[in-house]
């Protein structure tokens, strides 16, 4: 469908939509070619991107080399321009998040896949799916008007009072930062990794849940340690995906993250993502090296990506080695 | 088959469109930058439509930066800037861009003390000092000594500041930067700063939203946004040691104060200015305006909507909340106008 007006626009003669469906269907030269101009072009984008990023921070890259990554300093007056606390805000708030989501997300497919009764099943996948599809800014207003009030007056409180001990739940709690900001990103990216995962436990064959419990195993057991093992990959791939968008989420973290540049031990400290700074700064940013500090931080976030998604495919890689398929013992 | 037949019918109106405008003797102009100005420039190149139908000015608010960036790259007729362009930004300019003042800007400090409804008092010294994180407490001497009657608590103050470039900050930071010698020389005046303390809130409605949720918080936000939300703010003392309450009388002083000290290329600093009414963390917004049109035709329409700008234009302002330019000012501008070739 999505080709035919394009097609059919300029003359309809010969060329009427349905023919040229029909000759689709049957021409395996031009489903070849349509399949194969999409993926090229997939991959024409994300070179074009790289390519674009490296060019236009060639100015910050030239001045500050990779000293760049560890700089702590962001001073645009001064014009000394550091990544580091942005890179640690980015991967703090990813981390809380998936710390929070992966059971959350990863058990709720569970339940709803093999537990929950179908009817209930259908329901509650399609509020997940909602949830997905609410406007970052809402999630963000959300956060700054519920959330941060709880988290100030009620959770870092209790927090400091059970854990405080430990130097994470420490200093003042001004409702904002980075423990308010993964919190609302675990929210974000719940429904990614509950609909991939419920997808792939339901993929699953269901022979090897008859055979599981054929040989006497409860549902449980059948579940744990039959269903979901043999989707392992396929979860590993929803956290992956979540992570992604987590590392790359822009308006609800630059709303509850507090937005200042600092590496703080505590996670009540306020902080800042690469992907925060850039949506803050980036209209104002008069000056070529200012500019082009911002644009590095958006390849240096490309490349955390990169990185994160390249340790994953090894994550899997590894445990796909000890028997993928295999009960384990 | 339906689908088909309305996509080029579609296309055919579109077509016959563009053709009618392209032909029609008019006048296209594009603009960018700064977003504080907005609504005055949008109901300003709205009314002048209205006037002269042949002409649409097309403004995009995408910030002061970016204005000038786009001006810089000849991708728009002209920018807007809340802060004028430095020696730099003009130098790269390969026709001398003019500045035209055109509205006034102020910032408020806004505040949430539980328990205080006063109106406080705030001294550059008492500004300066909290800004820099010298100063932490509300009951802090250099608060508590212009409050006389409020009981102030010994509380933290939690600062509150813009997280986006803005105008915004670039104003208060120019305030700081001229009663503060330790801030120029550690901060210093820009769209963006690497702030000593505090948290950072997005847009006006970031920083009001932050205050008012945290407890003992102190921000600044700009005065029409406070007004337009009827958000409480207090009192600053200006250059004269009078203590003045922002609005758009005394935003307008300042810059009538100014105007005596006005360069000809009007980039001029309006913040602690002198006079017993001037609120002192005021500003001009601009407009910048290439000194040489190629396209005459463009070049007689942006000469004459600034004029008419200046007169008719300027009693647009107050109902939008705007302090609108002293006649000093005025006067310096029509003269300016003919410098636009």
């Amino acid at each position: 469908m999505a080709n035919t007006p394009n097609a059919a626009a300029p003359a309809e003669l010969a060329w009427s939509p349905r023919a040229l469906l029909r000759r689709m269907r049957d021409a395996d030269e031009i489903a070849h070619l349509v399949t194969l101009i999409a993926a090229a072009t997939l991959l024409l984008i994300t070179v074009l991107l790289v390519y674009q990023l490296w060019i236009l921070s060639a100015e910050s890259r030239h001045r500050f080399g990779w000293s760049f990554l560890v700089t702590r300093t962001w001073d645009p007056v001064a014009g000394e321009f550091g990544a580091l606390p942005f890179v640690f805000g980015t991967l703090v708030t990813s981390a809380v998040a998936l710390a929070l989501a992966v059971p959350l997300g990863v058990g709720a497919a569970i339940f709803l896949a093999e537990l929950a009764p179908p009817k209930l099943s259908s329901s509650l996948t399609f509020v997940s799916d909602l949830l997905a599809a609410v406007p970052s800014v809402i999630y963000g207003l959300l956060g700054v008007f519920l959330l941060v009030p709880v988290m100030r007056t009620t959770i870092q409180p209790a927090l400091k009072k059970t854990l405080g001990f430990l130097p994470l739940f420490q200093g003042p709690a001004y409702g904002i930062g980075f423990l308010t900001a993964g919190i609302v990103l675990a929210v974000m990216i719940v429904p990614f990794v509950l609909s991939v995962s419920r997808e792939v436990l339901l993929a699953v064959p269901r022979d090897q849940r008859e055979a599981a419990l054929a040989l006497g195993a409860t549902k449980w057991e059948s579940t744990w340690k039959v269903v979901v093992p043999a989707a392992r990959i396929g979860i590993f791939g929803s956290v992956f995906l979540a992570l992604a968008r987590a590392l790359g989420e822009t308006m609800a973290v630059t709303m509850v993250i507090g937005n200042n540049p600092k590496i703080a031990a505590s996670l009540f400290s306020p902080g800042y993502s690469i992907a925060a700074v850039l949506a803050n700064e980036f209209s104002e940013a008069t000056g070529n090296l200012y500019l082009s500090a911002l644009i590095e931080l958006g390849l240096v976030l490309f490349l955390l990506t990169f990185v994160l998604n390249g340790l994953a495919r090894l994550l899997i890689l590894v445990t796909t080695a000890r028997g993928s398929g295999v009960l384990p013992s | 088959m339906r689908i088909v037949k309305t996509f080029s019918v579609l296309a055919v109106l579109l077509a016959l469109a563009t053709i009618a405008v392209a032909q029609g003797g008019q006048i296209l102009l594009n603009a960018a930058g700064a977003t504080f100005p907005y609504p005055m420039y949008s109901k300003w190149f709205d009314e002048y439509h209205k006037i002269h139908s042949n002409v649409q000015i097309n403004y995009q608010s995408i910030g002061s930066g970016g204005g000038i960036r786009q001006l810089l790259d000849k991708t728009v007729d002209f920018g807007a800037s809340d802060g004028p362009m430095n020696d730099d930004q003009l130098k790269q300019a390969t026709v001398p861009i003019l500045h035209f003042p055109t509205v006034l800007g102020a910032d408020v400090p806004s505040y949430n003390l539980p328990g205080v409804s006063a109106e406080l008092n705030f001294t550059p010294e008492a500004l300066g000092g909290i800004f820099l994180g010298k100063i932490t407490k509300w009951n802090d001497p250099a608060i508590t000594s212009v409050n006389p009657g409020v009981k102030l608590p010994s509380e933290d103050i939690v600062v509150v500041h813009r997280s986006d470039g803005s105008g915004t900050t670039y104003i208060w930071t120019d305030y700081l930067s001229k009663i503060s010698p330790e801030w120029q020389q550690k901060v210093g005046k820009a769209t963006s700063v690497n702030w000593p303390v505090g948290l950072g809130g997005k847009g006006n409605e970031g920083v009001a939203g932050l205050v008012q949720q945290t407890p003992n918080s102190l921000g600044y936000v700009e005065l029409i946004y406070a007004i337009q939300n009827k958000i409480a703010y207090g009192q600053v003392k200006n250059s004269s040691g009078v203590f003045v309450k922002a609005d758009l009388a005394s935003v307008s002083a300042a810059a009538a104060a100014a105007s005596k000290f006005m360069p000809d290329d009007f980039r001029v600093s309006i913040t602690n200015a002198e006079g017993k009414a001037a609120y002192p963390i005021s500003s001009f917004t601009w407009l910048l305006i290439p000194a040489k049109f190629t396209d005459t035709a463009k070049r007689d329409v942006v000469k004459d909507f600034l004029n008419w700008m200046m007169t008719q234009g300027q009693q647009d302002c107050e109902a939008l909340s705007y302090a609108k330019l002293p006649k000093e000012v005025v006067a310096l501008e029509m003269k300016a106008i003919a410098k636009i070739q």
